[in-house]
Protein backbone atom coordinates (compact mmCIF):
# COMPACT_ATOMS: atom_id res chain seq x y z
CA UNK A 1 0.00 0.00 0.00
CA UNK A 2 1.54 3.06 -1.11
CA UNK A 3 0.37 5.93 1.57
CA UNK A 4 0.74 3.49 4.13
CA UNK A 5 2.07 5.09 6.92
CA UNK A 6 -0.16 8.31 6.69
CA UNK A 7 -1.87 9.78 9.64
CA UNK A 8 -5.75 9.53 9.21
CA UNK A 9 -6.59 10.41 12.62
CA UNK A 10 -4.56 11.91 15.33
CA UNK A 11 -4.95 13.10 19.28
CA UNK A 12 -3.34 16.07 20.26
CA UNK A 13 -3.61 16.44 24.37
CA UNK A 14 -6.99 15.41 24.64
CA UNK A 15 -8.78 16.13 27.62
CA UNK A 16 -12.34 14.69 28.33
CA UNK A 17 -14.18 15.37 31.41
CA UNK A 18 -17.90 13.69 32.50
CA UNK A 19 -18.89 16.46 35.41
CA UNK A 20 -16.07 16.00 37.83
CA UNK A 21 -15.12 13.31 36.48
CA UNK A 22 -11.61 12.90 34.14
CA UNK A 23 -12.57 10.08 31.64
CA UNK A 24 -9.70 10.99 29.34
CA UNK A 25 -6.47 12.70 30.08
CA UNK A 26 -3.85 14.41 27.74
CA UNK A 27 -4.55 11.80 24.92
CA UNK A 28 -1.70 11.82 22.12
CA UNK A 29 -2.88 9.35 19.67
CA UNK A 30 -1.91 9.06 16.35
CA UNK A 31 -3.87 6.31 13.91
CA UNK A 32 -1.83 5.74 10.25
CA UNK A 33 -2.91 4.10 7.23
CA UNK A 34 -2.44 0.08 7.91
CA UNK A 35 -2.64 0.66 11.45
CA UNK A 36 -4.30 -2.13 13.46
CA UNK A 37 -4.63 -0.78 16.53
CA UNK A 38 -6.10 -2.68 19.92
CA UNK A 39 -6.99 -0.80 22.77
CA UNK A 40 -6.99 -2.36 26.11
CA UNK A 41 -7.89 -1.36 29.14
CA UNK A 42 -9.69 -1.68 32.55
CA UNK A 43 -13.28 -1.12 32.68
CA UNK A 44 -14.31 2.68 32.62
CA UNK A 45 -11.06 3.20 31.76
CA UNK A 46 -12.07 5.65 28.68
CA UNK A 47 -12.23 2.99 25.99
CA UNK A 48 -15.50 3.86 24.44
CA UNK A 49 -14.93 7.39 24.96
CA UNK A 50 -11.72 7.60 23.12
CA UNK A 51 -13.85 5.87 19.84
CA UNK A 52 -16.78 8.34 20.40
CA UNK A 53 -14.30 10.98 20.67
CA UNK A 54 -13.13 9.93 16.90
CA UNK A 55 -16.20 9.85 15.90
CA UNK A 56 -17.49 12.91 16.98
CA UNK A 57 -19.76 11.74 19.52
CA UNK A 58 -18.23 13.39 22.53
CA UNK A 59 -16.16 16.99 22.16
CA UNK A 60 -13.09 16.87 23.48
CA UNK A 61 -12.87 19.38 26.62
CA UNK A 62 -9.19 20.47 25.67
CA UNK A 63 -6.73 19.38 22.91
CA UNK A 64 -7.67 18.63 19.31
CA UNK A 65 -8.74 15.96 17.04
CA UNK A 66 -8.25 15.59 13.51
CA UNK A 67 -9.95 13.19 11.54
CA UNK A 68 -8.56 13.15 7.48
CA UNK A 69 -7.58 16.47 8.13
CA UNK A 70 -10.66 17.99 9.71
CA UNK A 71 -12.93 18.17 12.71
CA UNK A 72 -14.13 14.65 13.36
CA UNK A 73 -18.11 16.10 12.81
CA UNK A 74 -17.34 16.83 9.39
CA UNK A 75 -15.60 13.94 9.03
CA UNK A 76 -18.43 11.81 9.69
CA UNK A 77 -19.11 9.11 7.36
CA UNK A 78 -15.48 8.45 6.47
CA UNK A 79 -14.81 6.29 9.65
CA UNK A 80 -16.99 2.85 9.93
CA UNK A 81 -17.95 2.25 13.58
CA UNK A 82 -19.47 -0.87 14.80
CA UNK A 83 -20.96 -0.64 18.43
CA UNK A 84 -21.33 -3.22 21.40
CA UNK A 85 -24.48 -4.84 19.98
CA UNK A 86 -25.71 -5.83 23.54
CA UNK A 87 -27.77 -2.41 23.95
CA UNK A 88 -30.13 -3.10 20.91
CA UNK A 89 -33.87 -3.88 20.97
CA UNK A 90 -33.88 -7.49 20.25
CA UNK A 91 -37.48 -6.55 18.87
CA UNK A 92 -36.93 -3.81 16.78
CA UNK A 93 -39.32 -5.07 13.66
CA UNK A 94 -36.16 -4.53 11.27
CA UNK A 95 -34.12 -7.33 9.08
CA UNK A 96 -31.16 -8.04 8.32
CA UNK A 97 -30.22 -7.05 4.92
CA UNK A 98 -32.66 -3.55 6.30
CA UNK A 99 -30.30 -3.14 9.03
CA UNK A 100 -27.19 -3.09 6.70
CA UNK A 101 -28.74 -0.99 4.55
CA UNK A 102 -28.78 1.49 7.51
CA UNK A 103 -24.97 1.87 6.35
CA UNK A 104 -25.79 3.87 3.14
CA UNK A 105 -27.70 6.61 4.21
CA UNK A 106 -25.13 9.33 4.84
CA UNK A 107 -23.58 11.99 2.81
CA UNK A 108 -22.37 10.79 -0.88
CA UNK A 109 -23.13 7.10 -0.74
CA UNK A 110 -25.02 5.07 -3.39
CA UNK A 111 -26.40 7.64 -6.04
CA UNK A 112 -29.42 5.03 -6.01
CA UNK A 113 -31.40 3.08 -4.63
CA UNK A 114 -30.28 -0.12 -6.74
CA UNK A 115 -26.58 0.70 -6.14
CA UNK A 116 -27.03 0.70 -2.19
CA UNK A 117 -28.85 -2.79 -2.88
CA UNK A 118 -26.12 -3.94 -4.63
CA UNK A 119 -24.02 -2.55 -1.66
CA UNK A 120 -26.08 -4.62 0.81
CA UNK A 121 -25.86 -7.82 -0.81
CA UNK A 122 -22.07 -7.53 -1.49
CA UNK A 123 -21.59 -6.69 2.15
CA UNK A 124 -24.35 -9.74 3.40
CA UNK A 125 -21.99 -12.27 0.87
CA UNK A 126 -18.88 -11.13 2.10
CA UNK A 127 -20.05 -12.10 5.72
CA UNK A 128 -21.79 -15.11 4.81
CA UNK A 129 -25.03 -13.55 5.94
CA UNK A 130 -26.93 -14.52 2.77
CA UNK A 131 -29.14 -16.77 4.14
CA UNK A 132 -30.49 -14.62 7.22
CA UNK A 133 -30.52 -11.48 4.98
CA UNK A 134 -34.38 -11.52 5.34
CA UNK A 135 -34.39 -12.67 9.06
CA UNK A 136 -35.33 -10.23 12.10
CA UNK A 137 -32.75 -9.06 13.84
CA UNK A 138 -33.00 -10.66 16.82
CA UNK A 139 -33.63 -13.94 15.40
CA UNK A 140 -29.45 -14.39 14.56
CA UNK A 141 -27.07 -15.64 16.98
CA UNK A 142 -24.34 -13.52 18.36
CA UNK A 143 -21.38 -14.04 16.44
CA UNK A 144 -24.23 -13.15 12.99
CA UNK A 145 -25.22 -10.30 14.95
CA UNK A 146 -21.45 -8.88 15.04
CA UNK A 147 -20.91 -10.04 11.82
CA UNK A 148 -23.91 -8.26 10.79
CA UNK A 149 -22.75 -5.47 12.63
CA UNK A 150 -19.77 -5.02 10.88
CA UNK A 151 -21.36 -5.27 7.50
CA UNK A 152 -23.35 -2.16 8.33
CA UNK A 153 -20.41 -0.35 8.80
CA UNK A 154 -18.22 -1.54 6.32
CA UNK A 155 -21.33 -1.08 3.36
CA UNK A 156 -20.41 2.31 3.64
CA UNK A 157 -17.60 2.54 2.41
CA UNK A 158 -15.39 3.99 5.26
CA UNK A 159 -11.49 4.91 5.37
CA UNK A 160 -11.29 3.43 8.70
CA UNK A 161 -13.10 0.94 11.19
CA UNK A 162 -13.90 1.36 14.73
CA UNK A 163 -14.54 -1.60 16.75
CA UNK A 164 -16.55 -1.69 20.44
CA UNK A 165 -15.88 -4.87 22.14
CA UNK A 166 -16.17 -7.12 18.83
CA UNK A 167 -16.39 -10.03 21.02
CA UNK A 168 -17.45 -8.84 24.10
CA UNK A 169 -20.69 -10.91 24.25
CA UNK A 170 -19.49 -14.12 21.88
CA UNK A 171 -17.94 -17.51 23.48
CA UNK A 172 -14.39 -18.21 22.61
CA UNK A 173 -14.98 -19.92 19.19
CA UNK A 174 -17.22 -17.25 17.80
CA UNK A 175 -14.97 -14.24 19.22
CA UNK A 176 -11.76 -16.16 17.52
CA UNK A 177 -13.75 -16.18 14.42
CA UNK A 178 -14.83 -12.51 14.46
CA UNK A 179 -10.62 -12.16 15.15
CA UNK A 180 -9.86 -14.00 11.97
CA UNK A 181 -12.28 -11.55 9.92
CA UNK A 182 -10.99 -8.35 11.08
CA UNK A 183 -7.45 -9.44 10.60
CA UNK A 184 -8.48 -10.08 7.14
CA UNK A 185 -9.97 -6.59 6.78
CA UNK A 186 -6.89 -5.02 7.82
CA UNK A 187 -4.68 -5.65 5.16
CA UNK A 188 -7.86 -3.37 3.23
CA UNK A 189 -8.58 -0.74 5.79
CA UNK A 190 -6.99 0.38 9.30
CA UNK A 191 -8.57 -0.73 12.21
CA UNK A 192 -8.97 0.60 15.82
CA UNK A 193 -10.44 -1.77 18.45
CA UNK A 194 -11.21 -1.79 22.01
CA UNK A 195 -10.97 -4.19 24.42
CA UNK A 196 -10.91 -5.58 27.83
CA UNK A 197 -9.56 -8.65 26.79
CA UNK A 198 -5.83 -8.22 27.02
CA UNK A 199 -5.38 -12.25 25.60
CA UNK A 200 -7.02 -12.19 22.38
CA UNK A 201 -6.45 -8.83 21.11
CA UNK A 202 -2.75 -9.17 21.29
CA UNK A 203 -2.53 -12.37 19.54
CA UNK A 204 -4.22 -10.41 16.45
CA UNK A 205 -3.63 -6.76 16.56
CA UNK A 206 -0.09 -5.06 14.88
CA UNK A 207 0.38 -2.46 17.82
CA UNK A 208 -1.21 -2.54 21.21
CA UNK A 209 -2.20 0.82 23.39
CA UNK A 210 -3.04 0.99 26.65
CA UNK A 211 -5.60 3.30 27.87
CA UNK A 212 -6.62 3.79 31.61
CA UNK A 213 -8.01 7.41 31.61
CA UNK A 214 -4.24 8.08 30.41
CA UNK A 215 -2.44 6.31 27.52
CA UNK A 216 0.54 4.75 26.85
CA UNK A 217 0.83 3.93 22.98
CA UNK A 218 4.22 3.35 21.41
CA UNK A 219 3.29 2.49 17.74
CA UNK A 220 4.10 -1.46 18.36
CA UNK A 221 2.97 -4.40 19.70
CA UNK A 222 5.53 -4.44 22.32
CA UNK A 223 3.39 -4.39 25.74
CA UNK A 224 6.36 -3.57 28.93
CA UNK A 225 5.34 -4.66 32.15
CA UNK A 226 5.49 -1.02 33.05
CA UNK A 227 3.06 0.02 30.28
CA UNK A 228 0.57 -2.71 31.88
CA UNK A 229 1.52 -1.50 35.54
CA UNK A 230 0.76 1.76 34.64
CA UNK A 231 -2.83 1.11 32.80
CA UNK A 232 -3.77 -0.95 35.76
CA UNK A 233 -2.40 0.35 38.53
CA UNK A 234 -0.47 -2.26 40.21
CA UNK A 235 2.19 -4.85 40.05
CA UNK A 236 2.05 -7.56 36.87
CA UNK A 237 4.25 -10.62 35.97
CA UNK A 238 3.75 -10.64 32.30
CA UNK A 239 3.45 -14.39 31.13
CA UNK A 240 4.82 -13.67 27.85
CA UNK A 241 5.11 -10.58 25.15
CA UNK A 242 2.24 -9.16 25.23
CA UNK A 243 -0.10 -11.76 26.25
CA UNK A 244 -2.68 -12.28 29.34
CA UNK A 245 -0.52 -11.05 33.15
CA UNK A 246 -0.64 -11.73 36.24
CA UNK A 247 -2.05 -9.09 38.71
CA UNK A 248 0.25 -9.47 41.88
CA UNK A 249 -1.46 -7.27 43.72
CA UNK A 250 -5.13 -6.84 44.07
CA UNK A 251 -6.09 -2.79 43.99
CA UNK A 252 -9.80 -0.89 42.56
CA UNK A 253 -8.32 -0.21 39.42
CA UNK A 254 -7.86 -3.99 38.97
CA UNK A 255 -11.78 -4.97 38.86
CA UNK B 1 -78.58 -2.16 12.11
CA UNK B 2 -75.66 -1.48 10.22
CA UNK B 3 -77.31 0.25 7.40
CA UNK B 4 -79.64 1.98 10.28
CA UNK B 5 -76.36 3.82 11.63
CA UNK B 6 -75.02 4.58 8.20
CA UNK B 7 -78.20 6.31 7.03
CA UNK B 8 -77.28 9.04 10.02
CA UNK B 9 -74.85 12.32 8.63
CA UNK B 10 -73.73 12.47 11.89
CA UNK B 11 -72.74 8.35 11.64
CA UNK B 12 -71.03 8.76 8.58
CA UNK B 13 -69.05 12.21 9.39
CA UNK B 14 -68.09 10.22 12.69
CA UNK B 15 -67.10 6.69 10.64
CA UNK B 16 -65.21 8.65 8.11
CA UNK B 17 -63.27 10.93 10.68
CA UNK B 18 -62.38 7.74 12.50
CA UNK B 19 -60.98 6.02 9.74
CA UNK B 20 -59.36 8.69 8.34
CA UNK B 21 -58.06 9.22 11.51
CA UNK B 22 -56.73 5.65 11.78
CA UNK B 23 -54.03 6.46 8.53
CA UNK B 24 -51.75 8.76 10.85
CA UNK B 25 -52.72 7.39 13.98
CA UNK B 26 -51.20 4.13 12.36
CA UNK B 27 -48.11 5.36 10.86
CA UNK B 28 -47.22 7.83 13.68
CA UNK B 29 -48.02 5.33 16.57
CA UNK B 30 -45.75 2.48 14.92
CA UNK B 31 -42.90 5.12 15.11
CA UNK B 32 -43.48 6.28 18.62
CA UNK B 33 -43.83 2.68 19.59
CA UNK B 34 -40.45 1.11 18.35
CA UNK B 35 -39.14 4.59 19.32
CA UNK B 36 -40.21 4.29 22.80
CA UNK B 37 -41.76 7.79 23.34
CA UNK B 38 -44.94 6.92 24.17
CA UNK B 39 -44.70 8.67 27.18
CA UNK B 40 -43.59 11.94 25.17
CA UNK B 41 -46.70 11.54 23.11
CA UNK B 42 -48.88 11.36 26.16
CA UNK B 43 -47.26 14.24 27.64
CA UNK B 44 -47.66 16.18 24.23
CA UNK B 45 -51.53 15.30 24.48
CA UNK B 46 -51.81 16.25 27.81
CA UNK B 47 -49.85 19.59 27.17
CA UNK B 48 -52.45 20.45 24.57
CA UNK B 49 -55.40 20.59 26.89
CA UNK B 50 -53.24 23.88 27.70
CA UNK B 51 -54.04 25.24 24.31
CA UNK B 52 -57.26 24.41 24.46
CA UNK B 53 -58.17 26.47 27.44
CA UNK B 54 -56.32 29.38 25.92
CA UNK B 55 -58.45 28.94 23.16
CA UNK B 56 -61.88 29.55 25.36
CA UNK B 57 -59.57 32.63 26.90
CA UNK B 58 -59.07 34.43 24.40
CA UNK B 59 -62.15 33.42 22.20
CA UNK B 60 -59.93 31.34 18.85
CA UNK B 61 -60.63 27.76 18.16
CA UNK B 62 -59.59 25.84 21.23
CA UNK B 63 -57.95 23.25 18.28
CA UNK B 64 -55.74 25.81 17.32
CA UNK B 65 -54.34 26.47 20.78
CA UNK B 66 -54.22 22.94 21.16
CA UNK B 67 -51.78 22.30 17.61
CA UNK B 68 -49.39 25.38 18.94
CA UNK B 69 -49.23 23.97 22.25
CA UNK B 70 -48.45 20.64 20.97
CA UNK B 71 -46.14 21.79 18.56
CA UNK B 72 -44.16 23.81 20.58
CA UNK B 73 -43.99 20.99 23.47
CA UNK B 74 -43.22 18.14 20.80
CA UNK B 75 -40.19 21.10 19.97
CA UNK B 76 -39.28 21.41 24.18
CA UNK B 77 -39.30 18.08 24.89
CA UNK B 78 -37.52 16.36 21.42
CA UNK B 79 -34.79 18.80 22.19
CA UNK B 80 -34.66 17.51 25.59
CA UNK B 81 -34.63 13.65 24.65
CA UNK B 82 -31.42 14.78 22.28
CA UNK B 83 -29.75 15.90 25.13
CA UNK B 84 -30.59 14.48 28.17
CA UNK B 85 -30.91 11.08 28.92
CA UNK B 86 -31.44 11.39 32.37
CA UNK B 87 -33.92 12.86 34.51
CA UNK B 88 -36.33 13.41 31.08
CA UNK B 89 -38.98 11.63 32.50
CA UNK B 90 -39.44 14.38 35.40
CA UNK B 91 -39.76 16.83 32.67
CA UNK B 92 -42.23 14.92 30.44
CA UNK B 93 -44.52 14.77 34.40
CA UNK B 94 -44.03 18.29 34.17
CA UNK B 95 -44.96 19.47 30.89
CA UNK B 96 -48.02 16.47 31.14
CA UNK B 97 -49.12 18.23 34.71
CA UNK B 98 -48.43 21.42 34.06
CA UNK B 99 -50.19 21.38 30.36
CA UNK B 100 -53.40 20.30 31.99
CA UNK B 101 -53.04 22.73 34.86
CA UNK B 102 -52.88 25.44 32.56
CA UNK B 103 -56.09 23.97 30.25
CA UNK B 104 -57.89 24.80 33.43
CA UNK B 105 -57.03 27.96 34.96
CA UNK B 106 -57.24 29.37 31.41
CA UNK B 107 -61.49 27.91 31.30
CA UNK B 108 -61.61 28.98 34.51
CA UNK B 109 -60.57 32.42 33.64
CA UNK B 110 -62.75 32.39 30.39
CA UNK B 111 -65.51 34.49 30.20
CA UNK B 112 -68.93 33.13 29.43
CA UNK B 113 -70.81 29.75 30.03
CA UNK B 114 -68.61 26.72 30.80
CA UNK B 115 -67.51 25.05 28.15
CA UNK B 116 -67.60 21.50 27.33
CA UNK B 117 -64.72 20.12 28.60
CA UNK B 118 -65.46 16.30 28.82
CA UNK B 119 -65.71 16.27 24.93
CA UNK B 120 -61.82 17.31 24.56
CA UNK B 121 -61.16 15.30 28.22
CA UNK B 122 -62.86 11.90 26.38
CA UNK B 123 -63.22 12.81 22.70
CA UNK B 124 -66.79 13.36 20.86
CA UNK B 125 -66.47 11.38 17.62
CA UNK B 126 -70.01 11.66 17.11
CA UNK B 127 -69.68 15.54 17.21
CA UNK B 128 -67.14 15.69 14.16
CA UNK B 129 -68.03 18.69 11.40
CA UNK B 130 -67.14 18.47 7.86
CA UNK B 131 -64.04 20.52 8.57
CA UNK B 132 -62.69 18.31 11.10
CA UNK B 133 -63.00 15.66 7.83
CA UNK B 134 -60.45 17.52 5.71
CA UNK B 135 -58.14 18.68 8.78
CA UNK B 136 -57.43 14.73 8.99
CA UNK B 137 -57.32 14.21 5.28
CA UNK B 138 -54.97 17.00 5.05
CA UNK B 139 -53.19 15.75 8.09
CA UNK B 140 -52.90 11.99 6.48
CA UNK B 141 -51.51 13.53 3.41
CA UNK B 142 -48.89 15.36 5.12
CA UNK B 143 -47.80 12.27 7.53
CA UNK B 144 -47.90 10.04 4.65
CA UNK B 145 -45.95 12.32 2.36
CA UNK B 146 -43.35 12.76 4.86
CA UNK B 147 -42.67 9.44 6.83
CA UNK B 148 -42.88 7.88 3.34
CA UNK B 149 -40.36 10.12 1.64
CA UNK B 150 -38.00 9.62 4.54
CA UNK B 151 -38.97 6.56 5.89
CA UNK B 152 -35.38 4.76 6.01
CA UNK B 153 -33.70 7.42 8.08
CA UNK B 154 -36.64 7.82 10.64
CA UNK B 155 -36.57 4.07 10.37
CA UNK B 156 -32.62 4.14 11.27
CA UNK B 157 -32.90 7.06 13.65
CA UNK B 158 -35.65 5.21 15.86
CA UNK B 159 -33.27 1.84 15.86
CA UNK B 160 -29.76 3.07 16.10
CA UNK B 161 -29.50 7.00 17.01
CA UNK B 162 -26.12 6.85 17.44
CA UNK B 163 -25.20 5.05 14.19
CA UNK B 164 -27.54 7.08 12.05
CA UNK B 165 -25.66 10.31 13.30
CA UNK B 166 -21.99 8.47 12.27
CA UNK B 167 -22.90 7.84 9.01
CA UNK B 168 -24.63 11.49 8.43
CA UNK B 169 -27.95 11.22 9.14
CA UNK B 170 -29.21 14.65 10.37
CA UNK B 171 -30.78 12.75 13.50
CA UNK B 172 -31.28 15.64 15.54
CA UNK B 173 -33.52 17.91 12.72
CA UNK B 174 -35.51 14.39 11.85
CA UNK B 175 -36.43 13.32 15.48
CA UNK B 176 -37.83 16.76 15.94
CA UNK B 177 -39.61 16.47 13.03
CA UNK B 178 -41.21 13.09 13.89
CA UNK B 179 -42.41 14.81 17.24
CA UNK B 180 -44.11 16.96 15.47
CA UNK B 181 -46.08 14.99 13.61
CA UNK B 182 -46.55 13.20 16.56
CA UNK B 183 -47.99 16.08 17.69
CA UNK B 184 -50.54 17.10 15.19
CA UNK B 185 -51.39 13.55 14.80
CA UNK B 186 -52.39 13.38 19.31
CA UNK B 187 -54.14 17.21 18.91
CA UNK B 188 -56.28 16.28 15.97
CA UNK B 189 -56.74 12.42 17.60
CA UNK B 190 -58.37 14.31 20.52
CA UNK B 191 -61.81 14.53 19.37
CA UNK B 192 -61.86 10.82 18.43
CA UNK B 193 -60.83 9.96 21.85
CA UNK B 194 -59.95 13.11 24.25
CA UNK B 195 -56.78 14.29 25.36
CA UNK B 196 -56.62 11.60 28.06
CA UNK B 197 -57.43 8.32 26.23
CA UNK B 198 -55.69 9.21 22.90
CA UNK B 199 -52.34 7.39 23.97
CA UNK B 200 -53.50 4.60 24.18
CA UNK B 201 -55.24 4.74 20.80
CA UNK B 202 -51.59 5.93 19.29
CA UNK B 203 -50.06 2.99 20.57
CA UNK B 204 -52.08 -0.05 20.85
CA UNK B 205 -53.12 -0.69 17.90
CA UNK B 206 -49.14 -0.64 16.74
CA UNK B 207 -48.53 -2.57 19.96
CA UNK B 208 -50.81 -5.18 18.52
CA UNK B 209 -49.19 -5.10 15.07
CA UNK B 210 -45.84 -5.19 15.99
CA UNK B 211 -46.86 -9.19 17.47
CA UNK B 212 -47.14 -10.10 13.63
CA UNK B 213 -44.35 -8.95 11.72
CA UNK B 214 -40.53 -8.16 11.58
CA UNK B 215 -40.73 -5.31 9.33
CA UNK B 216 -41.42 -1.40 10.35
CA UNK B 217 -43.49 -0.65 6.99
CA UNK B 218 -45.58 -4.06 7.14
CA UNK B 219 -46.02 -2.92 10.81
CA UNK B 220 -47.23 0.78 10.25
CA UNK B 221 -50.24 -0.70 7.46
CA UNK B 222 -51.26 -3.36 9.52
CA UNK B 223 -51.42 -0.81 12.52
CA UNK B 224 -53.49 1.63 10.50
CA UNK B 225 -56.31 -1.32 9.42
CA UNK B 226 -56.09 -2.49 13.56
CA UNK B 227 -56.84 1.52 14.18
CA UNK B 228 -59.77 1.46 11.65
CA UNK B 229 -61.38 -1.58 12.92
CA UNK B 230 -60.63 -0.41 16.81
CA UNK B 231 -62.61 3.10 15.69
CA UNK B 232 -65.35 1.71 13.59
CA UNK B 233 -65.99 -1.32 15.91
CA UNK B 234 -65.88 1.15 19.25
CA UNK B 235 -68.72 3.53 16.73
CA UNK B 236 -71.05 0.71 15.48
CA UNK B 237 -70.52 -1.20 19.27
CA UNK B 238 -72.29 2.23 21.25
CA UNK B 239 -74.42 2.53 18.46
CA UNK B 240 -75.85 -0.59 18.78
CA UNK B 241 -75.89 -0.54 22.13
CA UNK B 242 -77.58 2.31 22.49
CA UNK B 243 -80.30 1.69 19.86
CA UNK B 244 -80.86 -1.53 21.01
CA UNK B 245 -81.01 -1.92 24.51
CA UNK B 246 -81.07 1.82 25.30
CA UNK B 247 -77.34 1.73 27.18
CA UNK B 248 -75.49 4.97 26.35
CA UNK B 249 -71.45 4.58 26.10
CA UNK B 250 -69.59 7.06 25.59
CA UNK B 251 -67.60 5.96 22.46
CA UNK B 252 -64.46 6.74 23.07
CA UNK B 253 -63.69 4.70 26.17
CA UNK B 254 -65.16 2.15 24.02
CA UNK B 255 -63.40 2.15 21.17
CA UNK B 256 -60.04 1.90 24.00
CA UNK B 257 -61.70 -1.05 25.85
CA UNK B 258 -61.75 -2.53 22.50
CA UNK B 259 -58.86 -2.17 21.35
CA UNK B 260 -57.24 -3.31 24.82
CA UNK B 261 -58.96 -6.41 23.70
CA UNK B 262 -57.56 -6.80 21.22
CA UNK B 263 -54.16 -6.46 22.34
CA UNK B 264 -55.03 -8.85 24.90
CA UNK B 265 -56.32 -11.39 22.46
CA UNK B 266 -52.97 -10.75 20.26
CA UNK B 267 -50.73 -11.43 22.94
CA UNK B 268 -52.35 -14.11 24.45
CA UNK B 269 -51.89 -15.62 20.78
CA UNK B 270 -48.54 -14.63 20.04
CA UNK B 271 -47.64 -16.50 23.12
CA UNK B 272 -49.57 -19.48 22.55
CA UNK B 273 -47.65 -19.88 19.06
CA UNK B 274 -44.14 -19.33 20.22
CA UNK B 275 -45.15 -22.28 22.99
CA UNK B 276 -46.25 -24.31 20.48
CA UNK B 277 -43.02 -23.66 18.03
Amino acid sequence: MSDRGRTLIEFRGVTVRFGERTVLDSIDFVVEQGDFVGIIGPNAGGKTTLLKVMLGLVEPDEGEVLAFGTSPREARGLIGYVPQYARFDADFPITVAEMVGMGRLGRGRGRSRSEDREAVSRALTRLELTSVATARLGKLSGGQLQRALIARALVSEPRALLLDEPTASLDTQIGRSVYELLEQLADEIPIVLVSHDVGVISRTVRTIACLNVRMHYHHSKELTPEMVEAVYGCPVDLVAHGVPHRVLELHDGAR
Amino acid sequence: MIAEALSYPFFQRALIAGLLASVACGVMGSLVVVRKISSIAGGLSHAAFGGVGLGYLFGFDPMIGALGFGVASAAGLGAAELRMRQGLDTLISMVWAVGMALGIVFVSLAPGPAPDLLGFLFGNILLVSPGYLLLVAALDLLVILVVFALFRQLRAICFDEEFSWVVGVPVAPLFLLMLVLVALTVVTLIRVVGVILVIALLTMPAAIARHWTDQLLRMMLLSVGIGAVCISGGLFLTYALSARYALDLPTGPAIILLAALLFGISFASRTIGRRNG
